[in-house]
């Protein structure tokens, strides 16, 4: 079938990763290596008070005590620490900045990426059609920051982790490492000591966010890891619905991004957290370069009748190493965790949720959509468990693994600990393989092969995509189209 | 319309088609029976483009051109509707959307504009109460838990949504009651037209009481070995494929 055959070559030519450009400024850098010296550099750089110093200091000597973990099924050449920068920036004034001051260079890159910086643009688009607001971070810093006085007329606080240190010490000191521990894991260590800038959220009692907030993350430096700390309060019946998003050029050797999440839910709260992961995921066909996107992201349930709900695509990055959880410490609270994870090329995954339920009458739902194609490997990997106190407890879950060719591999590990007898766990799963026959019935209605693995896929994550904000519910199926290209043929 | 020579085909390298010839005329139904194995489906797989179905001699053309060149989508761009034997399960995609995105598909692919919401949800409607199919079973995944004859109705839905040139039918009886066999057929019988040409493909005569044709082939060893008006298949009916199978 001569036809069928321009149809994947035409496919194969495409661009796979659009993001993948280098911006060309100028960038300050701090020196390559880590050290103690490295971490005052870092600190002195976005002139934090002492009290910040000092917990990085912290937590760099208890890192240096550490061990990389090895329990994930990933498999990756040994990272040398001292091979890296742990800060650069665009060289313009330190802070977040008026959008007139930005480089227009990086104004160009987010208008690549399509993400509206300037408030008009936004308020530009469809009539009706929802406002969000932006904090735009560049390589370590946080370059822009939007709609912030429309938020703060609410008590809405909405500003990088840097600006959050100067500006709101208190609540950065009564919340940061609550939720993530300083030695909780290697990586969440590392990124205490390091980390560069990240968003930081506080919605007041009460109040909801008259918008959605999101946070676009872009590495561009070169030789340069990420480690970027994000803190989400939403104090007592509050809500706020947050989304990241996330890219990075194409480059030949891997850089790291290790993140650090935490969210604080207080009585009667809700947070809603998605997030995009596009990163560079490396050459398809030698597996060079790409992300090694390590996470700790964790949500506390503090209060009673608080709500978490983590919605992930995972589409990029060369390793993906995350599992965001939920701990369910007030009575009632509940827990929610919907994923869609792509793995194509050469890429590996090891995600998926820990659902911890210690007040009584806890609820948690876990919906995974595991898709493997290429020669790629991806492992669902979660934990539900119940403490004795946890009465009542119960927890859904569902994983679906979905298979495309002959080369990739899926698999699904579920830890399950129930330590009272009146917890209820629900757990299924199921494994297929996206077969020549749908793909044959789908193109003999007129879909071509590309649309009609498209269609098929969108069936089986549509119950994931339905937990997205609109607005980028439309742009993750479009990514996960692009994440697919080329997959069968 | 269509026409058919000397095709031979195999599959895992194992010839099923050797020599067949056919020609199907604009306005007109032909009927293709013979025994189990003779290469029916293969037949329907091979005007369809599925692959693993490889031609290895003789041709295909619909209006003169060649149909073995185009890609499956593209077959169906240019009218050609394979009503299947056994249809297949979508999870997840409702039948509506996954109608909707073939039709406009094709619509595409001929340079034509995308049909409206509207136009479409008029035009389901209205096929729908012409097939007696419940509408809301249309919001459900396609085929998903679907039986048999609700299976083979949807093909007939499709069918009569997408407005295809040219029609092949394989099996579309089996699985279903009486009733449900007079519905589908007046479906079918609803969209002959002198620009349409339809080839049914049956292993009984059965549907041929509901669906005239003009002409009826015996296909057997993977070759037309006798054709005839409607009385072949009664013949066919009562004698068996014995004396054909023997001579292919």
């Amino acid at each position: 079938m001569a036809a069928v055959k321009q149809t994947v070559e035409h496919v194969a030519s495409l661009e796979k990763y659009k993001h993948g450009f280098v911006t060309d400024i100028e960038q300050d850098f701090a020196p390559k290596g880590l050290n103690a010296d490295i971490v005052r550099f870092i600190s002195a750089k976005k002139d934090e008070p002492q009290w910040m110093l000092d917990w990085r200091l912290d937590a760099f000597e208890r890192w240096l005590a550490m061990d990389e973990p090895d329990w994930a099924k990933v498999s990756f050449p040994k990272i040398d620490y001292q091979d890296s920068y742990y800060y650069a920036a665009p060289k313009t004034k330190t802070g977040p900045l008026s959008l007139d001051e930005v480089d227009p260079d990086i104004l160009e890159t987010y208008k690549k990426l399509g993400i509206p910086l300037r408030e008009q643009e936004v308020l530009a688009g469809v009539v009706g059609s929802p406002k969000y607001a932006v904090d735009a971070v560049f390589d370590s810093v946080s370059v822009v920051t939007t709609f912030k006085k429309e938020l703060a007329q609410v008590g809405v606080i909405f500003c990088s982790m840097s600006e959050a240190i100067r500006e709101h010490p208190e609540l950065v000191k009564r919340y940061l490492g609550t939720v993530v521990p300083v030695s909780d894991n290697y990586f969440a260590c590392l990124n205490a000591a390091v980390f560069s800038d990240g968003s930081f959220v506080y919605v007041p009692p009460g109040v909801r966010c008259p918008m959605e907030l999101s946070t676009y993350f872009r590495i561009n430096a070169e030789n340069s890891g990420q480690f970027e700390r994000t803190l989400i309060i939403a104090d007592k019946g509050a809500y706020v619905s947050y989304l990241e998003g996330c890219t990075a050029p194409m480059r030949d050797e891997n850089q790291l991004h290790a993140a650090v999440v935490e969210l604080i839910v207080l009585d009667d709260a809700e947070i809603k957290y998605s997030t995009v992961q596009n990163w560079y995921p490396g050459d398809p066909v030698t597996g060079k370069g790409g992300i090694y996107n390590f996470v700790t992201k964790r949500a506390d349930c503090r209060g009673d009748r608080s709500k978490v709900s983590w919605t992930q695509v995972e589409t990029g990055s060369s390793i993906t190493w995350k599992y965001p959880s939920c701990i369910l410490r007030g009575n009632e609270s509940s827990g929610e965790f919907y994923s869609i994870a792509i793995t194509n090329g050469r890429q590996q995954a090891d995600t998926g949720t820990k659902m911890i339920h210690l007040g009584t009458n806890t609820r948690s739902r876990i919906i995974s959509k595991g898709i493997s194609a290429g020669r790629s490997s991806n492992t669902y990997r979660g934990l539900v468990s119940a403490h004795p106190k946890a009465k009542g407890a119960r927890n859904f879950t569902q994983c679906d693994s979905l298979l495309i060719g002959k080369h990739c591999a899926a698999h699904t590990v579920p830890y399950i600990e129930a330590r009272n007898g009146q917890a209820k766990f629900e757990h299924e799963a199921t494994t297929t393989r996206l077969s020549d026959d749908q793909l044959f019935y789908a193109m003999q209605r007129g879909l071509s092969q590309e649309e009609a693995v498209q269609l098929l896929v969108n069936g089986f994550v549509k119950e994931v995509l339905q937990e997205l904000p609109m607005e980028f519910a439309v742009e993750a199926q479009k990514l996960v189209a692009i994440s697919l290209e080329g997959s069968v043929g | 319309m269509l026409s058919v020579s000397n095709l031979h085909a195999e599959v895992d390298g194992k010839a099923i088609l050797k020599g067949l010839s056919l020609d199907v005329p604009a306005g007109e139904v032909h009927a293709i029976m013979g025994p189990n194995g003779a290469g029916k489906s293969t037949l329907s797989y091979v005007l369809t483009g599925r692959s693993g179905y490889d031609v290895t001699d003789g041709g295909a053309t619909l209006d003169g051109e060649d149909l073995l060149a185009l890609a499956p989508n593209e077959r169906a761009a240019k009218g050609v509707f394979l009503s299947f034997q056994y249809p297949l399960e979508i999870p997840g995609v409702p039948a509506l959307t996954f109608i909707r995105t073939a039709l406009n598909a094709q619509r595409k692919a001929r340079g034509e504009a995308e049909i409206t919401a509207p136009a479409f949800l008029k035009l389901a409607r209205t096929k729908a109460a012409e097939l007696k199919i419940d509408f809301d079973m249309l919001k459900r995944a396609l085929n998903v838990g679907f039986s048999g004859g609700e299976k083979k109705r949807m093909e007939i839905f499709q069918m009569a949504m997408l407005s295809p040139r040219f029609l092949i039918l394989d099996e579309t009886d089996s699985g279903l009651d009486i009733d449900a066999l007079r519905i589908v057929a007046d479906g079918v019988n609803a969209l002959r037209s002198p620009e349409r040409a339809m080839l049914i493909i049956t292993h009984y005569q059965r549907l041929l009481d509901y669906i005239k044709p003009d002409r009826v082939h015996v296909l057997a060893g993977g070759r037309i070995v006798a054709s005839g008006g409607p009385d072949l298949a009664l013949e066919l009916e009562r004698e068996g494929y014995d004396k054909y199978a023997r001579a292919a």
